[in-house]
């Protein structure tokens, strides 16, 4: 089940590679459904409603009930991967996810679809910058971000083998298939070094990865030595990966996501606990203006030259 | 006590009033001693539960998520003095454990968990969560042509959670003819009736008109309770909704269908009073 071909330029849209894997592994387990809310095309789940209509199930634009279906589903013996816009399946739906999904632990995929600020210029309403804060409070829920179309198959494929509930943050925004090690294996819970540095580590996910990788390049050619973590699990946090960062002196989080409660939040949860280093994390600061996910990086640092500047003013702020 | 596994064939209906008796009894016992609970919903809802369990459904508390089993959600969590009642009658844990009803670290929190006591199929508690779960075992039984049936008790008032009407219309749409719906039409929401607070009615016509099949009954007659949740679904082509009126605190004179026992908890003479009145 290799991953979709690149779109142009080398950039991928990690949707596409959402629905190869979910279709592929589809073929040798029955078990395996996707429930939708009228979400089938932004899902990209078309091949799979055409190979498998009956699996497929549609409840309307209906939030709670496409996740409470996904959670009797499961009590039916199914393996459900539930589909829809990260912003509603996880905020119109939240009670849901709570009590029928998490709370009652059940093998349930929530996959939050064109999460962040892919729907920049629709404002707001359907920003999903605050998902993995709500989410990330239930203990025993998963959450990946995958950060790339590799990494979203093989994400996809690890919570298809967990028996428990899971949510896969799938991002529409192009990224670039990242450089890795032949052999690299994807676990739930493991971060990847994708970068080695000892002045500073960067720890992002999703489609801040690559741009903190740039960042790391540029802040090479100074002489500035700044690893780069992928952190894609942000539920159960690689504390170990944390633990060696916090030694390089300065921790900076970069993700799509505010910087209330999320991937910087949950680091630095872990920091303040063992070693506390200085930290900076970057992202949205909440609501935020409406314009393209380009202009809204941009105009919010999260690009190479913002994440570059956030490294070198933290390693300032060394002890 | 019959197995609820091979129910009586004879006068089945004499035998689940001894058991919603018993439960009865046993739930305002578990309300008493812990000094917590819903009493009056769980008096309610105990002449559908009884008849489910004793009468209705296919189980095997040995092998409680055996896939062939018919479901049932408890979709009023509350009223869980009851629900444990039966489940514990009908054998899924100890009678004995009734008494760590709400007790630090016991299993019978104030509202049901799967994960601790076997029978329950989801974690409910607020309220409209049930009857879109159930739907979702439902689809699952359809998409494998199974014949479990799935049973979901909702309060009335939950019916004002719109949870329930996305569940209502894709349950329509998809012609689950193997999901019944019950409602315990008691009238009483929390803090006053349905009707003065956010009015159902007319509650069959609502159902109707998202395509399901419809039956009124008197939700304290279990003959004919029996009659309709009995009933081969196989070509109904409808899910069924079963409008149950009943009335809060059924059972006991002070009680009956007075909204202070929504949570009320009884006082010793109270106490006393009931059991020499549950008989």
């Amino acid at each position: 089940m290799s991953a979709a071909a690149p779109s142009k330029a080398g950039l991928f849209d990690c949707r596409d590679s959402f629905a190869a894997t979910i279709e592929a592994l589809a073929e040798s387990d029955s078990r395996i459904v996707t429930v939708v809310s009228d979400s089938v095309g932004s899902s990209k789940l078309g091949g799979f409603k055409k190979k498998f209509p009956e699996r497929m199930v549609n409840v309307g634009i209906a939030e709670q009930t496409l996740v409470a279906v996904g959670a009797g589903l499961a009590n039916g013996g199914k393996v459900p991967f539930v589909s829809a816009a990260s912003c509603f399946i996880t905020g119109r739906a939240l009670e849901q996810v709570k009590a029928d999904i998490a709370y009652s632990n059940v093998n349930v995929k929530l996959i939050g679809q064109s999460s962040g600020v892919a729907y920049g210029e629709l404002g707001p309403t359907h920003h999903s910058i605050e998902d993995l804060a709500w989410l990330r409070l239930f203990n025993n829920l998963k959450l990946i971000v995958p950060a790339d179309p590799w990494q979203t198959a093989e994400a996809i494929k690890a919570a298809a083998a967990y028996d428990g509930p899971v949510f896969v943050r799938v991002s529409r925004m192009a990224v670039p298939a990242l450089d890795r090690p032949a052999g690299a294996t994807f676990e739930i819970g493991k971060a990847e070094t994708l970068v080695e540095g000892s002045d500073a580590t960067i720890i992002a996910n999703g489609t801040m990865v690559h741009r903190a990788v740039a960042a790391a390049k540029t802040l090479a050619a100074e002489g500035i030595s700044a690893r780069v973590v992928n952190m894609a699990t942000v539920n159960p946090l690689d504390e170990a990966v944390i633990a060696a960062a916090a030694e390089t002196g300065a921790i900076i989080t970069v993700e799509e996501h505010s910087v209330r409660g999320g991937l910087g939040g949950a680091v630095a949860e872990v920091v303040i606990s063992t070693n506390p280093v200085p930290m900076r994390i970057l992202g949205f600061p909440g609501f935020v203006p409406t314009g393209s996910a380009a202009w809204l990086f941009d105009n919010f640092g999260l690009n190479e030259t913002g994440i570059a500047d956030a490294v070198r003013q933290t390693i300032a702020r060394k002890r | 006590m019959p197995s609820p596994a091979a129910p009586l064939k004879n006068n089945i209906a004499s035998d689940i009033a001894a058991q919603a008796l018993w439960i009865r009894r046993r739930s305002f016992q578990m309300v008493y001693e812990a000094q917590q609970g819903h009493p009056g919903g769980d008096f309610s809802a105990t002449d559908i539960l009884a008849t489910l369990y004793f009468g209705v459904m296919r189980y095997d508390p040995k092998n409680p998520t055996d896939p062939k089993r018919d479901r049932f959600v408890m979709s009023k969590g509350h009223c869980t003095g009851a629900f444990y009642s039966v489940l514990a009658r009908a054998g899924y844990f100890p009678e004995a454990d009734l008494t760590t009803y709400m007790e630090p670290l016991s299993k019978l929190n104030g509202h049901p968990n799967r994960n601790y006591l076997p029978g329950v199929e989801t974690n409910t508690g607020p309220l409209g969560h049930g009857l879109p779960v159930a739907l979702g075992i439902a689809i699952a039984g359809q998409i494998d042509n199974a014949d479990f049936r799935t049973f979901v008790l909702t309060g009335d008032g939950e019916l004002q959670e719109g949870s329930n009407w996305e569940a209502a219309l894709t349950g329509g749409h998809r012609k689950l003819e193997n999901l019944t719906l019950i409602i315990d039409r008691n009238r009483l929401q929390q803090g006053a009736r349905t009707e003065e607070t956010a009015s159902l009615d007319p509650l069959d016509d609502k159902w109707r008109a998202f395509g399901w099949h419809v039956e009124v009954v008197d939700g304290h007659d279990h003959a004919q309770l029996l009659k309709v949740l009995s009933a081969s679904p196989k070509g109904r082509g409808k899910p069924l909704c079963v409008i149950a009126n009943t009335f809060k605190g059924k059972g006991v004179s002070f009680m009956h269908d007075n909204v202070a026992w929504h949570h009320g908890v009884p006082t010793k003479e109270q106490y006393e009073q009931a059991m020499r009145e549950l008989v």
